[in-house]
This record gives structure tokens, sequence and C-alpha cells, in this order.
């Protein structure tokens, strides 16, 4: 990291309309001069803009696009205003605890509530044995943070219990990738999307969750791409599509299928890719045979004649791609859902080339960084297997301990939700997550803190889960940090310290090392600075599937990002792992795995004869915690609503009760034709009795054990009121920061998914 | 002739207000957005669509031409300015008068507020806050050779007709190449 300069960046170098060279006016003040640019990325989602923090006077007074070559200068709403988490009224200064489990919270020292959570470890591993305390992790922390919560479980509390929040996130497409490819990364960088000639978005509404990566589609269709959007929503990348498949929320094995039928049975698969690079093609023939347009339109409630369409735009394409999202990964069948859209990929020979790739879109900004390195139930540092003899020897002696002493593989997020529940897990550290928001069906995840003995949570706001909590450790927002993360295309980028952290606030790594010293395992977890951290997790990921080894942050900073496998310090990485059709099977080649259609866990009845689906919105970030603190954001978006089609005859911003078989809530109705009649959507980012998850259901995918948020069984009826917008948890006697400009409870729907249209405001 | 200029492209609009928030950063009006962004087909589409000072010139820009305080000055390049602080009474006539709905009057401050094209930053060789961090390029600052060297068969409209009046403008509206201009208006 330097000081530098304003960066001269395009587009558009010049004056305006030409003329050139006049004085600024009158009056005008630009504030450049004494400001600092520290070059970093964004704190949100999996794209990882990169951006300058300006700082002056050791505050980070506003943002400044950076031309990398990720974002090329390009922000969203929430890149724009991330910086004003860094000095918000908000931030927790100092560490809160209870004294008992449903006493108030009050402010203690850090040596108070250090005390009490290892005594409480102890206390409770000594009673009920290791495994009755849990650690929760999360994918928005830096590599080195998630590298740490994994060995701190294994090493400092020799837990099998930990998992993280990626479990909502990534691991559908992640097990699926395992499969198929035998490695777990997407097949190229997105700068390959400008050569294609087909996109297919399978389950991503990319306008809202990824807005700066919209350039690359567009960019391509620019260049005379066909684009295919599969969503029940018509979505703002939907809207001009070429062909929007407007299918049944939980149908969309049945679809790939489909398209593969039609494909194969008008013989453009390309029978050479199959045979050099790919095992399992019969299978997977036979099964689709059976998927004809017809049945699969009854099934998807799609007309049989679009499927052929886009199976010939698929088929006739000389380079296509297929990018998805949580649309296709967050159902009961999650796994199968993306291993019919890699079969379609893989029996095209579509994959590896520029203009011919595949991946998903990760949600979180570490959301594949954070899943590789060993805060994963199953998983050790570099991709490794947890339950590997072999994986396992090898961590240990990177760790200095015994092979036996690694606690076996461990459950899911929402697994270990129950077995608090059962008194099986009695106490939790939970840092970087927000399962009373993040998780589905609320009245299971609640009966499961609440049954704990013992929690302590970190965050840089006192998130609904951390408000619960009996110890709450203040932590620092990414600017007070440095570290890397991995985004979307598999790209290792560093996020730069701008500013020291606030009040008493500490980094959740200098946590997890002060926790271990005082557990015993000090000489495990020496780390001064985030930089040891990284060169232990290069040595634990070497040889691995993630390999790290080579990566260091002076490679990073002088490259824009290096992708991973990266295996030497000369190693230039790895942007297409699958060029030239080279898989990670022992055999070099991919996998394809036939996949039968399953209805959802809960198929609409008679009772509840609607499908309830949940997803973002562009102004608002996962748990919500990040971002409905922030007045612009609030602003732009207040509140959640439910969408709901004209033919179900409500009006706008009428309170409509969304029910379900786990509780009903009522929003105000944004009624629009760009959704399914059949269908029903709600924003999931915020909290309490207006929750999402107060209706979703928490069946899991049997594989990768990912909850299956994207539908579920409702019913909707004319309410009385809408309910209102509880205010963000504060420590006891203090209030949220609300501008006047943004007041809370405003009952409106939006203008639109994306939000209020500034007319109005 | 149109040089270096705001294009705005509707076709690619994705309505995340990444331009709203960007230009409540401005440091001459921090926290206010001088960007209105319409989600123009409600109830049917996704549709969106930011507005942004056109920056009129035809023959000069009709807030201007109507400000009794003479408050609206235009730049020798062509950028029609925020009414200044020290002229501005708070009449309101420019809101009247801009064809395009674009200033705003602080009732409070009895002061109008406008797109200044982020002097600041267009007179040092930087693209507007708005157009630099546009997601999807639906605001694009540049020339036109530029604009249609990344997107072919895009055509730039730089006159608009409302009824029997024809205003050129500054900054230029995309369109298909098919459209033939000038482009409708408004009522």
């Amino acid at each position: 990291m330097s000081d530098i300069s304003y960066p001269v960046v395009a587009p558009g170098v010049g004056d305006f309309r030409g003329a050139g060279g006049a004085e600024p006016a009158a009056q005008w003040k630009a504030t450049a001069a004494g400001e600092r640019l520290v070059p970093t990325h964004c704190s949100f989602c999996g794209v990882q803009c990169g951006m300058y923090l300006r700082v002056m006077d050791g505050r980070v007074i506003g943002v400044e696009p950076r031309n990398h070559d990720i974002n090329k200068l390009r922000l969203c709403p929430k890149g724009v205003v991330a910086y004003q988490q860094v000095h918000h009224p908000d931030r927790l200064l100092s560490p809160l605890m209870r004294d008992t489990r449903d006493g108030p919270l009050h402010l203690v020292s850090w040596e108070a509530a250090l005390e009490r959570i290892v005594s409480e470890i102890r206390r409770i591993q000594s009673t009920y044995g290791r495994d009755a305390f849990g650690v929760l992790g999360g994918a928005s922390m830096t590599t080195e943070k998630t590298y740490l919560m994994g060995k701190f479980a294994r090493v400092a509390l020799r837990t099998r219990h930990i998992d993280y929040n990626g479990r909502l996130c990534m691991v559908s497409a992640a097990a699926a990738n395992k499969k198929a490819f035998g490695i777990d990364r997407a097949g190229n960088p997105w700068a390959d999307l400008l050569e294609t000639e087909m996109i297919i978005v399978a389950g991503t509404n990319i306008a809202e969750c990824f807005p700066v990566a919209m350039q690359y589609f567009w960019g391509a269709r620019d260049r005379g791409a066909k684009l295919v959007v599969v969503d029940p929503r018509e979505t703002a990348m939907a809207r001009t599509a070429d062909e929007h498949v407007a299918l049944r929320p939980g149908t969309d094995a049945a679809f790939y299928n489909g398209m593969l039928h039609v494909i194969a049975r008008d013989g453009l698969t390309d029978e050479r890719f199959i045979a050099e690079h790919t095992v399992g093609w019969e299978a997977v023939r036979d099964t689709v045979a059976a998927y004809t347009p017809e049945r699969v339109g009854e099934i998807c409630g799609l007309d049989p004649r679009q499927i052929e369409r886009v199976a010939h735009l698929w088929g006739r394409a000389r380079r296509c791609w297929a990018a998805h999202g949580r649309g296709l990964e967050q159902h009961l069948q999650g796994v199968e859902n993306v291993l019919s859209c890699i079969n379609v990929t893989l029996a095209t020979g579509q994959i590896g080339r520029p203009g011919a790739g595949y991946g998903t879109l990760t949600g979180q900004g570490n959301g594949q960084g954070g899943r590789e390195h060993g805060q994963k139930s199953d998983m050790l540092p570099g991709g490794r297997d947890l339950s590997n003899p072999e994986h396992r020897a090898y961590v240990a002696g990177v760790w200095g301990v015994e092979e036996a002493d690694l606690p076996p593989k461990g459950t899911s997020m929402h697994e270990m939700v129950r077995q608090m529940a059962d008194g099986e897990i009695r106490g939790l550290l939970g840092m970087c997550n927000n399962p009373f928001v993040s998780l589905p069906n609320q009245a299971v995840v609640r009966a499961g803190y609440d049954a704990l003995e013992f929690h302590v949570q970190s965050d840089f706001f006192l998130s609904e889960t951390a408000a619960r909590a009996d110890v709450v450790l203040p932590s620092t927002v990414w600017a007070e940090d440095e570290g890397l993360t991995t985004n979307g295309e598999g790209r290792v980028v560093k996020h730069n310290k701008a500013v020291e952290p606030p009040g008493e606030a500490r980094t959740d790594w200098e946590i997890l090392c002060e926790l271990a010293r005082r557990l015993g395992s000090g000489d495990k977890f020496p780390f001064t600075r985030p930089v040891e951290i990284l060169d232990e997790l290069r040595v634990a990921s070497k040889g691995g599937l993630a390999d790290y080894y080579g990566i260091t942050y002076e490679k990073v900073e002088a490259t824009g990002g290096v992708f991973w496998p990266c295996p030497t310090l000369d190693h230039p990485g790895t942007p297409r792992p699958f060029e030239g059709g080279r898989f990670y099977h022992p055999d070099g080649k991919a996998r394809f795995v036939a996949v039968e259609w399953r209805p959802p866990a809960e198929p609409p009845d008679e009772a509840f004869p609607l499908r309830l689906t949940t997803g973002r919105t562009v102004a608002h970030f996962l748990s919500g915690n990040q971002t409905r603190r922030l007045p612009g954001l609030v602003e732009q978006t207040p509140r959640p609503w439910v969408e709901v089609h004209p033919s179900l005859g409500f009006a706008d911003g009428d309170p409509v009760r969304v029910v379900t078989r786990r509780g009903a809530v009522t929003y105000p109705a944004l009624v629009t034709e760009a959704i399914r009649p059949d269908t029903v959507f709600v924003p999931y980012h915020w909290a309490g009795a207006i929750a999402a998850n107060v209706l979703t259901i928490d069946a899991l995918d049997p594989i990768s054990k990912m909850p299956e948020f994207k539908v579920c069984a409702c019913r909707v009826e004319r309410g009385q009121a809408v309910d209102p917008v509880p205010e963000p948890p504060m420590p006891p006697g203090e209030h949220p920061y609300r501008p006047e400009t943004t007041p809370l409870g405003d009952p409106r729907s939006p203008t639109s998914p994306q939000g209020r249209g500034t007319a109005e405001s | 002739m149109m040089g270096t200029t705001l294009f705005i492209d509707p076709g690619r609009c994705i309505g995340c207000q990444a331009c709203v928030a960007a230009c409540r950063e401005c440091d001459s009006h921090r926290g206010k957005s001088m960007i209105h962004l319409d989600y123009i087909d409600a109830g049917r589409t996704a549709a969106a669509m930011p507005t942004v000072c056109m920056h009129c010139e035809d023959p000069v820009a009709p807030c201007a031409e109507v400000c009794p305080a003479d408050a609206i000055l235009v730049t020798a390049d062509g950028v029609v300015q925020e009414a200044a602080k020290e002229r501005c009474i708070g009449c309101g006539n420019c809101v009247d008068a801009c064809p395009f709905g674009v200033p705003k009057l602080d009732v409070a401050e009895m002061l109008q507020y406008k797109c200044n094209l982020c002097y600041d930053r267009t007179s040092v060789g930087l693209a507007p806050m708005c157009a630099t961090v546009c997601p999807t390029s639906a605001i694009f600052y540049g020339s036109i050779e530029e604009l249609e060297a990344d997107r072919p068969g895009a055509q730039a409209i730089d006159v608009f007709r409302f009824g029997s009046a024809e205003v050129r403008t500054g900054c230029a509206v995309v369109a298909p190449d098919s459209f033939t201009g000038p482009a409708p208006g408004g009522m």
C-alpha cells in the first residue's frame, strides 16, 4: 500500500464538449488537497470492485473510483457508500456482556469479557465434551481470518463443530463443481465473456446482486451475443434478454435436462469433447431422453417451443457461457440443479476457452476464498478434505499437532442450530454472520440460540444475532485491517488498511489469537500481522487443490489479482483452470452426473397454492446488518415488500399477508407483471417480525446442506396493516442513527424492485 | 458537433441508483443527489432511466434564460452551472422552465441545486462521478466516437421536441439506429 495522487482515469478524458480549459467556477472548492487515497476493494459482494478510500486526518471521508482490472472504475450504490460504515455512530466501540442468559447487556472491559469467554469454553467443554462448543464463521472475512477460524476450532478448541455462512451461499455450487470438475472454481475470468456468442444466466439477478459484473454481460451483447435469463421474475437483466425463461421456482433441473434433450436429439453435442474430456455421458443422455420439451414445459410452466429455441441458441453458438447464482443453488436439489446445468456445458464442450465459460457468482465478498481454507465443517486449508488421512496428516504437520488430535468433520450451519436446541451444542462463538436473519425458519433458529448456555458473537454493528449473545465483541470493518479475498472469478485481491479501529474494536484475528493464548494454545497462534497468517496459510494450502502457495501480498498488488491455483512463487496463476479440456479428477476428465428432477420440499397445495421465492434487492446486502443503517440505502429501499402479479387482485401498497406453514408477515404489495402469477417474491435483508425467514422452509439439500430459500408453499390474503420495520438493535440506552431524510416505518412499497424512484423522495 | 459529453442510454440502465449514490458524494452538495432516477414502466417491467442536466444550448439554456437574477451562468465550454448561491433568489423560475424537470429547489435554503457536470472532475480530465461509477455505462462520458466503438449500432440524439419547440442539448440520449430524431421530449 502506498500513498498515491489522484489517478488519471478513463473513460472520457478531456473537457466537456471538447472546448477545453475553462477555469472552475467561482466558489468552487475541490477538496483533493491533503487527502490520501488508499487502494482497496469493496466490503460487499463477490465481484470485489476496486476502490480508493479517501483518508484525511485518520478518517475515511469518502470514496474515489479505482481503475482496477475487475471493475474498471465502476461501483454499485452499496460500493459507493461502503465507506460510511467506518465512522458510523452505531459502531460497537467496547465489549458488551449480560450476566445471565436473559439479563440486559451492559458495557464491560475486554479483560472481563475474555475471561468470561474462556471460563465458559472450559466449563462447557469439560462438562459436555469438546464438541459441545461450536464455532460459526463467515465468508465476508479475509482469507487470513477464515483460515484462522478453522485452525482455532480444530487446534485451540479441538471441536468438530465449525461451519460458516457460506453454507447459505456457495455450497451447492461448490459441491457440484467438485463432483463435475474435481475442483471448486469458476472456469473463466469474466473478461472472457466479451468473446462469447450465447449466455445463459441461470437463477441470478445480476443487475441487483452483482451490478458491476453487468458490464461484461452488456459488453458481450454489444458484440452480438444472445442472452437468455432463467428466472421466475423479469429482472432488469431479463427485461431486454433475447429469451426470458420464466420457469416455476423449483423446476430448474427439469429445464436443463430439457435443453440437453433437444441438444442431444438434434445432434448439437460436441462428441469429440465428450469422448476426450468427459466420463459418464451415456447415463446423462439416457436420462434426458425422457425430458421432452412437452414434459418439461408442463413441469416448468413454459412454452415447449421456448425450450427448443433456447437449446438451439446454445447448441448452434460457437462459444457459450453459463453463469448461475442462488436461484439455481438454494434448493432441495441445489447440487443436482447445478450439475444439470454443467451437463449442458460439458455435452457441448463449452468450457475452458475464451468466450466458452462457466461459473457461479459468489454472493459474499470472499465467498470463494472463505470456503477454501478450513472454516467449512468438512474441509482443511487448501481445499483439503478433513476425512482424508493424508490431508489430515499434512495440515497437522503444518500446525504442529498430532493428526489424531484433529477432530473429525462436523455438521452444517443449520444442523448446528438444531443441535443447539437439542443440547448437543451448549456454547457458540459466532463471527461475521447474522443467522437470525440469514438462516431459514426463524423460530427454529431462535430456539437454537435461546437454548445455548453461552454465546459470544463479534460484529461491528450490533446485529440481531449479536443482540442475543452473552458477550458481544466489537470488531473491525474491512477498512481497518488488511488481507486477501477471492472474488467470483477465483481472482485473489487484497484489502488494505485505511484507518485504525475506533474505540476498543479489535480485528477478529486478534480476538482469535488472544482467546487461543488464554486457552493454552498461544504457541500455535503467535501472529502479530495478517501477513504472518498468510504465510502459514500458503504453506498449509501448498499441494492442495486450492493452492495459494505462490500468492503473496506483493504479487497481488503488482498484478491486480492472482487466480488460484498458484503453486509456486513464480507461477502466474490460473485464470482458466479448464483450458484445453483439463479437469482435476485423477484421470483429468470431467464427470457427467445424471440428474432426475424432483419437486421441492413443499410443493404448493390447496391450502398454500403459491410459490414463495426470496432474494436480494440492490440497495441492501445479505442480512442487512451492514446496509440497514446507511441513510442513502435506506432512502432507496426502506423496507421489504411482497411482489405479486396483478392477477392476484391487489393494488400497489395494499397490505398483503403472506402466510406459510411457519409464519405470516404483512408486507405492502408491489404489483407487477414482471413475476409469474403463481409466484410471489419477498426480499430477505430485514429482521425480526418482518423477516423473510419467518416464512422460509428449513429443508436442506442432502448433499450440500444448503437451505431451500428459493421455494416454499405460501398463500396471500388481504392484510390489516403493513408490519412495521423494527429499529436496528443497539446497546442499552442507545438509539440507532437515523437522519430526518430516512424515517423508519415508511409503509409504502418501492416503485420497482430496485427501490424508490428519486422523484418521489 | 458533440465533443466529450454525457450520453444516457436507457436500454442499459438497471435502475440500481449507483449514479444517485455517487452524486450524493459530490463535495459541493454532499448528501443530495442531483440525478432523477425514474422507474418509468413500474408495474410492468423493471425499466429505469436516469435524468441528468442536459446542459441545453439552444439558444441558451432555458433555465439560464429565465433566471431573473442572472444566477445561472454558462461556461465557455458549455456547462450550464448551478445557480450561484450569492445570486440565487430561490424563485423557482428555472424549475418551471427546464424542459427536462432537472433543477431542484431547496425551499428551506431558498436555493436552486442542479448538476454542474462535476466541474471539479471534468475540468481536470476526470469523468463525472455518475458516469464513472455507472455499472452498465447507461451514463457514459466520452466522445461519440468512443461511444460508437463501444456499442455498434447506437445513435446519439441531442435534439428534443417539446410541442412545436425544439431544444438542442449538450448531453445526448442513446437510441437504436433505427430511430430518427428529434426525440419526443414529453408533453
